[in-house]
């Protein structure tokens, strides 16, 4: 990880797309802008981070914007991890696909897109890639429910039989 | 559902989505070696053979769409899904500590490895101090579910090839391991050995001793599964200078662990950053040089001696000392200080019954699996139950190399790749 | 209801088709046709064939190659060199379920996997038995969330075998409770319970062939 003054400065080559830095028990998070997630992660690619590591989404609720996408970067040189945050809300959950330029994010941002909803603009093949292909609902947002089946005692066994008729 | 015949009128069915795309792709390559002079070439089509989610080949419920010209790969497409269990999704409903058997059961050949991850990541995010004794335990038994998962590998994978009788050599072995297991946590699989601060319970008696029988016997075993591959021209022939894909495209894709080492990048990460007091051990990497199947191949086996070496540096080494943390807030206290401390008794019943709280924040906690980088993501937001739980699994991006390295190549070389990729849909699908 | 000796048994058989009155306790003299031809088969020929024919079934299942996850890796070991399936005759794990009779469901079975497994059960022929092993198929297991079914809920289970994963002894054990099922009581009644008689794939419906059991069969040429 960069410490906290290098994570400040990269920050600053960032420019105006980042918004916020965040460092944390030895965790340097860059919160950028949406928009320009291509510019800021071909900048950190120029500064070494060549390797993205991962591609992963989370779910605010309820603080808005609601959907959060985090790339994971490495520098295998320097081994030095830098992550890179972005939030959308939930009625325009559209980021820009970085699948051209870095080919690892192909079935990760898909992944998202099926558990999360958000979609990912230039993507070549947007799918859902876990639940089948015709599902309703984004089964990873928080306020999705958990679901399964009930689980039948034998205590209870009168009650459900009377329920079934 | 045979349709009801169609009159000549009608025009005939749009092409579908799929056919639309696979108009796209280049035969050209080997269109002038195809039988027939121009007078006479027929017009012809690409084959679209599905490798169902039941196959023999697919190592578990993987679905290829293979787009084929004669024998030839044209074109792949993974389809993935079937044993998509919602393990994430779980895990946001339990506490902790509870999280540890159900983020175990995703990647289901290297148990340890996941919740290494996960537990790895919330000891970051509590910066909770783990005691030498419970790190070194923690690398005997993650290497040898290293060993264990690579036994497997191997006897899967020269099940594909046609050498049958590899598998039940290492199961051979693979049961010596679990027999290990067994002994330091009583379940062969599964364990819930690891928790957060260290490991549930010191390695009883006579584990010492069994162990180190186990090493004595390991090598040799592998020594027999590579005199008898290495020498089988058939299995050479499948596996030497078949779809070889070189280290920057891998990198592109996101591809760590043996495949990558294939290549020849040599990236591991218990060298590069080590946990877990790796770094007190000494061990090699073994590296290929051409990053074909063979290279696959032979890293892997060498892998296992690798294994056997850090586990016997981590036997004799063995420090004394606590097993768990001895933070109270986190780690549950030993039993018989229930009956005289109260304090002990009320860490114990908070630890149970709701659970310790980790303050909010984000971690992301990476660590070398058998299949490359397992990194587990949490985003706690201080209560006693994760907000998030995200396991970047290693087969899940190495299987989007699959396709590049399965082009232009025969189908027979895609089966082999298929293995020599090892891809465990437990982790691809979580 | 208590078997007569053999030898009992076919003088009663014998004097039954002759239409003469039975003496003793059976005293079902007044039966035709179809109803008689039934009493028959369920007093004299419920015997040694279908005894032999059952320890056969038994003894020789030929299961599935079918593992979905953690649990296909205690079936390997069952089949592996400790816990050696060869020695009870069923490690010819077949690839088609054509060839198939027994399916071990080892593993979750997810939602998308779920008619998958339906049309391998419908792809394997009369008799087959199906295993339930682990806990995630034969209830919902560890994880009780929407991506998963239980096997009960999509195909008549004949043995459930519990564990996360069961060890390969558990597996053994439960196939043996299937073989002595399937020996000393093949049909308990479970098939018309779930419906599942004449579980193959529907014929097409332009077929003329409509699949009927046996017996019916008889009923109707009768």
């Amino acid at each position: 990880m960069p410490d906290a003054t290098g994570l400040e400065l990269l920050a600053k080559e960032l420019g105006d797309a980042a918004l916020e830095t965040v460092y944390y028990r030895s965790r340097a998070t860059v919160l950028v802008d949406p928009a320009q997630i291509r510019a800021v992660l071909a900048k950190l690619r120029g500064q070494g981070y060549a390797f993205l590591a991962s591609v992963h989404g989370v779910d605010h609720y309820p603080e808005e914007p609601r959907l959060g996408v985090v790339y994971e970067l490495l520098d295998m040189s320097r081994v030095d991890r830098v992550a890179v945050k972005l939030r959308v809300p939930t009625d325009a959950p559209r980021v820009e696909s970085v699948t051209a330029d870095w080919p690892t994010a192909n079935h990760q941002e898909r992944e998202i897109f099926d558990m999360f909803g958000v979609v990912f603009e230039g993507h070549p093949d947007l799918r859902r890639i876990l639940m089948p292909e015709d599902y309703e609902g984004h089964p990873q947002r928080r306020d999705f429910p958990i679901g399964g089946e009930p689980v039948i005692f034998t205590r209870d066994e009168a009650k459900w039989l009377e329920a079934r008729e | 559902m045979i349709p009801a015949p169609t009159d000549t009128e009608t025009p005939p069915p749009a092409l579908s989505e799929y056919r639309r795309r696979e108009q796209s792709i280049d035969i050209a390559p080997v269109g002038e070696q195809l039988v027939g002079s121009d007078q006479n070439k027929t017009t012809e089509e690409l084959l679209t053979l599905n490798f169902g989610p039941h196959h023999p080949a697919t190592h578990g419920v993987l679905r290829l769409l293979v787009t084929l010209q004669g024998e030839v790969v044209r074109d792949l497409k993974p389809i993935v899904g079937y044993v998509h269990t919602g393990i994430e999704k779980t895990a946001e409903d339990k506490a902790y500590w509870k999280v540890i058997p159900i983020v175990e059961r995703m990647d289901y050949l290297s148990y340890y490895f996941n919740a290494m991850a996960y537990i790895g990541a919330v000891e970051a995010l509590l910066e909770v101090e783990v005691p030498t004794r419970a790190q070194y335990l923690r690398v005997i038994h993650l290497e040898l579910n290293r060993i264990a998962s690579h036994l497997i590998w191997l006897g899967t994978s020269a099940l594909d090839l046609g050498a049958t009788s590899i598998f039940l050599y290492c199961l051979r072995e693979r049961e010596l391991i679990l027999d290990l297991f067994e002994m330091s946590s009583g379940a062969r699989m599964h364990t819930r050995y690891f928790q957060v601060g260290g490991v549930i319970e010191d390695i009883p008696a006579g584990f010492a001793r069994k162990l180190r029988e186990f090493l004595k016997v390991m090598p040799e075993r592998a020594g027999e599964y590579g005199a008898i591959l290495n020498a089988n021209e058939i299995v050479l022939q499948r596996l030497r200078g078949t779809c070889p894909l070189d280290a920057q495209t891998l990198l592109g894709l996101g591809v760590t662990g043996p495949l990558l080492r294939a290549a020849g990048n040599p990236w591991d990460l218990r060298k590069a950053a080590p946990y877990s007091s790796y770094e007190d051990f000494e061990f090699k990497i073994p590296v290929g040089t051409v990053g074909d199947n063979y290279d696959r191949f032979a890293v892997r086996l060498a892998e296992i001696y690798e294994s056997v070496k850090i586990v016997e540096q981590a036997l004799d080494g063995l420090p004394e000392g606590p097993h768990i943390t001895t933070d109270r807030k986190v780690a549950l206290p030993p039993r018989h200080e229930l009956a005289t401390s109260m304090e002990a008794l009320i860490h114990h019943f908070k630890l149970v019954t709701e659970g310790f709280r980790v303050p909010p924040g984000e971690m992301y906690y990476p660590i070398e699996s058998p299949r490359g980088e397992l990194g587990c993501y949490v985003r706690s937001d201080g209560s006693s139950k994760p907000a998030r739980v995200h396991m970047r699994d290693p087969s899940f991006v190495n299987l989007q190399a699959l396709a590049p390295m399965c082009r232009g190549n025969y189908i027979a070389d895609m089966i082999a790749t298929t293995a020599m990729l090892d891809p465990i849909l437990g982790g691809i699908d979580r | 209801m208590k078997r007569d000796p053999m030898r009992v048994q076919s003088l009663n058989a014998a004097q039954m088709l002759r239409g003469s009155a039975i003496s003793g306790p059976n005293q079902s003299a007044h039966l035709e046709g179809t109803e008689l031809e039934r009493y028959v088969q369920e007093r004299v020929l419920t015997t040694t064939l279908d005894k032999t024919v059952a320890w056969a079934r038994s003894n020789s299942f030929f299961p599935l190659g079918f593992g979905l996850a953690c649990c296909a890796m205690e079936q390997f070991h069952a089949a592996g060199p400790r816990m050696d399936i060869a020695r009870f005759g069923f490690e010819a794990f077949r690839a088609s379920p054509r060839q198939a009779d027994l399916i071990i469901i080892a593993g979750r079975v997810s939602i998308k996997m779920a008619p998958i497994i339906r049309r391998l059960y419908d792809q394997m022929l009369e008799p087959k038995w199906a295993i339930s092993m682990g806990a995630c198929c034969s209830s919902m297991g560890v994880f009780n969330n929407y991506a998963l079914v239980p096997a009960d809920k999509f195909l008549p289970v004949d043995v459930h075998v519990p564990g996360c994963p069961p060890r390969p002894e558990a597996l053994m054990h439960g196939i043996l409770k299937l073989r002595k099922l399937v020996q000393d009581d093949p049909d308990m009644g479970w098939r018309e319970r779930y419906g599942a008689v004449g579980t193959e794939e529907a014929p097409l419906p332009t077929s003329p062939v409509v699949p009927t059991s046996p017996r019916e069969h008889e009923e109707r040429d009768a």
